[in-house]
């Protein structure tokens, strides 16, 4: 394999919190025009696996005509592998409750939420703390801005934003159709911005250093750096920055254990790369690049030849069963037959074109589910069984 | 009863009446209670104007309001696929073994529950698990039966973890 293989390392994220009243301050004091210009020209996509332009959504809400909106920071994380969010708000939480209030002056908002996921309780009262020191700023700057933290109950769900607004509305988390989208109905039918807690903490480091501080890293249509939660067959797991748009295979070079089969992208809902593909998969939102660009909430999951591709598949999928909130046929039933199938090729009752069977039903999912729990289940089921068949059935 | 019904008092009061204090308000029960009993759902459904079957419905939506009695120390291991590929089988075993239940039971003295969970958010650090709020990572046979003991010396409640 080439030596020579670069990962840019980056420090934004992290680095030291401490001037964020002086971000406030400057930010309260321009125009929101402004700002909203700088967050598009900075082509920050949020980074909650979805990948909107984030300034679009803030000047969506902004355009909207009602008196009351809302501002929610999506901290569910709950995608299996993906554990960076926790790190933001343990390390630097006035970054994101700053952000959050710029956001609220930006579209004219003054309530926003935190939703923190049910297993990190213990975070709640350095979380409590730290937005009381904040309000207090807040109140000094006389700006009108709360924020409050609304606690999870365990349902995976419930990170999607619709299903999200239901669970705070007091209901089961079920998503909502789209449209309408959150921007124009959300939270209680009134306009909201909700964003993932690392984008919120990019746009502080837009809004201190400027778009161009940002945009110069990535490449095309995969802008800036991105926070990678690193696990598996890896003798350095652990949450890493690195620039976007980085091959695949020099992160296999950097973090693998020199014996890596297959990684996985984007966590459960993602994708299974296999290691003849590493070179020509690069890490970013898709365009118009050549070879195949991965979008990612950030979790990578390294896969050594001792591991079984059977095991990997058949975990997941019992993930999906689980967390799949019942709503729609397609994903319900299709979550468990797809179980009970790979099961029985394994057990030798179906013979392996049944896989053929299955593929087609995770492409029925794709298309009918209502929404992306039910439709992402073919990702990882297509590309672990087209690339390790004969694990499936041996 | 008298105390449930206190703590819903105490949680109305504290949260307000709205339907989009539900969760809140279940999540205080279950904290003090270890579990939503029908009593404490038909209680807050009055509490807060809601079809008894809306609050049900809602409650048993969610994995972390359990709605049936549970030991007053709850564990739950992840059995996702990290967990699972770093030795998760062997660190259950252990605790089977220690505690005398499967996965799913309570011990008969009430003090502890076993259950499995999705992934955690600590598959850097697996396998994980919780023991109600407490994170435990890295965990190995030896390590985990180290903890339980700590918790069964504990036993009588001097060191309650639960906040
Ligand atoms: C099943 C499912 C689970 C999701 N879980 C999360 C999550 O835990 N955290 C998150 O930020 N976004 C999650 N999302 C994406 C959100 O719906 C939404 O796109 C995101 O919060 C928007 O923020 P962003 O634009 O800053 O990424 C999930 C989506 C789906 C379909
Ligand atoms: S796709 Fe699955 S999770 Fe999404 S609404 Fe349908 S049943 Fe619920
Ligand atoms: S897989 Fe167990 S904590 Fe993520």
């Amino acid at each position: 394999m080439t030596p020579g293989y670069d990962l840019k390392r980056v420090d934004f994220i992290f680095q030291n919190e401490s001037d964020w009243k002086d971000i406030l301050q400057k930010s309260l004091s321009r125009p929101p025009a402004e700002l909203i210009n700088e967050l598009i020209s900075s082509e920050l996509k949020g980074r909650g696996g979805a990948g909107f332009p984030t300034g679009f959504k803030w000047k969506l809400a902004a355009d909207e005509l009602n008196l009351i909106k809302y501002i929610i920071c999506n901290a569910d994380e709950g995608e299996p592998g993906t554990f960076k969010d926790r790190e933001i708000l343990t390390k630097v939480p006035m970054k994101v409750l700053t952000a959050m209030a710029i956001c609220g002056y930006v579209i004219g908002s003054h309530q926003a939420y935190i939703y923190l996921r049910g297993e990190y309780f213990f975070l709640q009262p350095a979380l409590n703390k730290a937005i009381l020191e904040f309000q207090a700023t807040c109140q000094e700057l006389n700006f009108d801005f709360r924020i409050k933290l609304f606690m999870g109950a365990g349902a995976y769900i419930c990170g999607e934003e619709t299903a999200l607004f239901e669970s705070m509305e007091g209901k089961r988390g079920e998503p909502r159709n789209k449209p309408p989208y959150p921007t124009s109905f959300g939270y209680l039918g009134k306009p909201t911005v909700i964003n993932n807690v690392e984008t919120l903490a990019h746009t502080y480091t837009i809004f201190k250093y400027g778009a161009k501080r940002f945009y110069d890293l990535g490449v095309q249509y995969s802008r800036g750096s991105k926070l990678f939660s690193v696990s598996g067959d890896t003798p350095k797991p652990g949450i890493y920055e690195l620039e976007l748009g980085m091959s695949l295979l020099d992160f296999v070079h950097d973090f693998g254990d020199g014996d890596t089969k297959a990684v996985q992208v984007g966590g459960a809902s993602g994708f299974l790369v296999p290691q003849k593909r590493f070179a020509e998969t690069t890490i970013g939102f898709q365009g118009k690049l050549t070879g195949i660009s991965l979008p990612t909430g950030g979790s990578m999951m390294l896969f050594n030849s001792s591991r079984s591709m059977y095991n990997v598949l058949d975990n997941y999928l019992e993930f999906f069963r689980e967390e799949s909130c019942g709503q729609c046929t397609p994903c319900r039933v299709g979550c468990q037959q797809l179980l009970n199938g790979i099961k029985a090729v394994k057990r030798g009752e179906k013979n392996g074109q049944y896989l053929d069977k299955l593929l087609r039903l995770t492409e029925t999912m794709q298309y009918t589910a209502k929404c992306g729990l039910g439709q992402s289940v073919a990702n990882s089921f297509s590309s672990i069984v087209e690339n390790f068949r004969e694990e499936m059935i041996y | 009863m008298v105390a449930v019904l206190e703590l819903i008092d105490n949680l109305t009061d504290q949260y307000g009446r709205d339907r989009s204090s539900l969760l809140p308000i279940l999540q205080g029960v279950v904290q003090q209670e270890n579990y939503l009993s029908e009593y404490a759902m038909i209680e807050i459904a009055r509490a807060l104007n809601l079809p008894a079957a809306e609050v049900y419905g809602t409650a048993t939506f969610y994995s972390f309001l359990e709605y049936k009695k549970m030991g007053k120390y709850l564990i739950r291991i992840c059995k996702t696929i990290t967990c699972s590929m770093k030795g998760k089988n062997q660190v259950l075993m252990t605790i089977e073994d220690m505690l005398k239940i499967k996965v799913g039971e309570t011990t008969p003295d009430g003090m502890f529950s076993l259950l499995q969970t999705n992934c955690l958010g600590f598959c850097h650090m697996a396998p994980a698990m919780l023991i109600n709020f407490d994170v435990y990572t890295d965990l190995t046979p030896e390590k985990v039966r180290e903890i339980l003991s700590g918790y069964l010396n504990r036993k009588g409640g001097v060191n309650d973890t639960r906040i």
